[in-house]
């Protein structure tokens, strides 16, 4: 008897938890589905007709569909740098000893604690003197200064537990070391290499602070614009959560497929 | 420098295996770093020490030393600001760090397997999702007329609650939303944690004691103290840059009821366009982050990479 009980705990508990951490994502998107009418109910509607409407005026809006190709052209040309970059520099850490290491090591984590606020005020600056201001180019660069930490952790990492053998018999076959870094680096630490660009992709698809002070009309991203639906009298809620489901369900999928690799991808690695 | 570089390594017999290979690997990422991180600071670290407030441009922006450090330091509001900020991270930690404590534990228990797949997947959607996203779920979430959250309020007999139009309903609401996007990243950590404790250890304990706590308490607890430094310093960084979210729900408001540091120094430098003040807050702001991340290091990486 006792064991069945501590088993139903267990159950209740587990069942809270899937509760606890899907009902406002789920709660947005059964507003993206309702009537304006339904939403504004007072006390909340639960059950309801659902309608597409919403999701036919965003797709409508070329202010919504510009957005999501801007955040897409941003997130996806930024990965690629950061992999392009960040995959050579992780074969040094990986491979290598020399002097500075840990102080480079200590610059690159470092970047994951700044708050965006201390490069924005520069950027934006020097943004405005260089006509950078506005272009997908500015934030693809200052995206830069997130995923490249991100990628050399998760790739280094990746890069160390490759056998050094392997690379020993490479050696003997007379294989410089760049012939080794393509051929048997990147090939075998590919996975690595995919999951730090999902992780890139997902932070720079998600940045707001960059995105609202270096663009203007021209290269708003996906948050900047659902969040500028957030002012005038009569909010069009429906258009707003229906956006905001737009931007979060790509990112969700992504995030399912590296879940294994989430707590790592957060810490930098200092918990396994 | 890679002219060098390559003179150096063709003199070795085998190819790129020279002093200066590593330096070859390195320089795009560093170079690229030194151009988009450090020349940004330093520009900065210039600006806030010169008077730069654009919407004036005729004053020129002339350079007046410390003084708009000495006006930060001496400036109420930055202080109650980041006093804010710290309220805010002792108000949301020990709730992350006991809700994910217990969410860790429901998942590292033996059984349920499903249901236990079901719910570690699920954690990992408050995570992803877009934090301006949060913002806006948080506004639909806590308005004052149609709100789902006053009506399980009303379940629990308290009034409608105009959370974010009051200082106290507008912080709890930000710090609910905190809470729920990342409690699931403490619950993680902890799972990491506790499924490092040897099974034969943990198996031996379970038969000398049935307390729950003591096997906590004694067995499990050290392999979580590494993932709580984590979880304490992280979380430390996190508030201290925490923007999207907040400025979504309430843009620091009402009056300065959520005004965290990165609201306010945004609000300086974008809204006032003294950039020469805000930017002397943000190097200082700067400061403060690199004693945390030396601590981070410090204490987490055992290994020096």
């Amino acid at each position: 008897m006792r064991i069945s009980s501590s088993k139903i705990f267990h159950a209740l508990g587990l069942t809270a938890v899937v509760v606890f951490s899907l009902f406002p994502f789920l709660w947005m998107v059964a507003a993206s589905f309702k009537t304006q009418g339904d939403i504004l109910a007072s006390p909340p509607v639960w059950l309801f007709t659902p309608t597409l409407q919403n999701y036919a005026e965003i797709f409508a809006d070329t202010k919504v569909s510009g957005a999501i190709i801007n955040s897409l052209i941003v997130a996806t040309f930024s990965t690629l740098l950061a992999v392009l970059l960040g995959a050579p520099a992780a074969f040094a850490l990986a491979r290598y000893e020399f002097r500075g290491k840990s102080d480079l090591w200590f610059w690159f984590i470092s970047n994951r604690m700044i708050s965006p606020i201390v490069l924005a005020l520069p950027v934006y600056l020097l943004a405005i003197q260089t006509g950078l201001l506005d272009t997908h180019l500015v934030l693809i660069l200052i995206y830069l200064t997130f995923q490249l930490p991100i990628v050399v952790w998760i790739v280094t990492d990746q890069f160390k537990s490759i056998p050094a053998d392997l690379e020993q018999a490479a050696r003997l076959d007379g294989a410089d070391q760049f012939t080794i870094f393509r051929k048997i680096y990147l090939t075998l630490g590919a996975p690595g290499i995919a999951v730090s660009a999902i992780f890139s992709f997902i932070f720079s698809w998600n940045e707001l602070l960059y995105a609202l002070v270096l663009t203007r009309r021209n290269v708003q991203t996906a948050p900047v614009v659902a969040t500028s639906f957030m002012s005038g009298y009569e909010l069009p809620w429906g258009k707003i959560m229906a956006t905001g489901t737009v931007i979060v369900l790509p990112v969700t999928i992504f995030a399912l497929i590296v879940s294994r690799h989430m707590v790592r991808g957060l810490t930098m690695g200092a918990t396994k | 420098m890679s002219d060098a570089a390559t003179t150096a390594a063709r003199r070795k017999p085998n190819r790129g295996y020279g002093r200066w290979t590593p330096a070859l690997f390195l320089a795009p990422a560093v170079l690229t770093l030194l151009l988009i991180g450090i020349y940004p600071t330093l520009f900065a670290l210039v600006t806030s020490f010169r008077r730069y407030n654009i919407t004036r441009p005729r004053e020129g922006f002339p350079f007046i030393g410390f003084e708009n450090y000495a006006n930060v330091l001496s400036d109420s509001t930055f202080w109650s600001s980041l006093f804010l900020t710290a309220k805010f991270y002792v108000t949301v930690l020990p709730i992350q760090v006991v809700l994910g404590l217990v969410i860790a534990l429901l998942l590292h228990k033996p059984g349920m397997g499903l249901l236990k797949s079901l719910a570690r997947v699920t954690l990992v959607v408050p995570l992803a999702t877009t934090y301006a996203v949060v913002g806006l779920i948080g506004r639909l979430i806590f308005n004052r007329d149609f709100g789902v959250a006053n009506q399980f309020a009303g379940f629990l007999g308290l009034g409608p609650i105009d959370w974010l139009s009051t200082p106290d309903g507008a912080f709890a609401a930000i710090a609910i939303m905190d809470v729920w996007q990342w409690t699931p990243f403490c619950a993680l950590i902890f799972l990491a944690g506790l499924s490092m404790v040897p099974g034969e250890i943990e198996e031996a304990a379970r038969l000398e004691t049935s307390s729950k706590l003591a096997l906590l308490r004694h067995v499990q607890l050290p392999y979580l103290l590494p993932g709580l430094t984590a979880v304490m310093i992280l979380r430390s960084a996190d508030v201290l840059k925490l923007f999207d979210m907040v400025f979504v729900m309430t843009r620091g408001g009402p009056g300065s009821a959520t005004d965290l540091i990165s609201i306010y120094i945004q609000r300086v430098g974008f809204r006032i366009f003294d950039l020469g003040t805000a930017s002397a807050q943000a190097i200082l702001l700067l400061i403060l982050t690199i004693i945390i991340s030396r601590l981070y290091i410090r204490l987490l990486y055992r290994e020096v990479h």
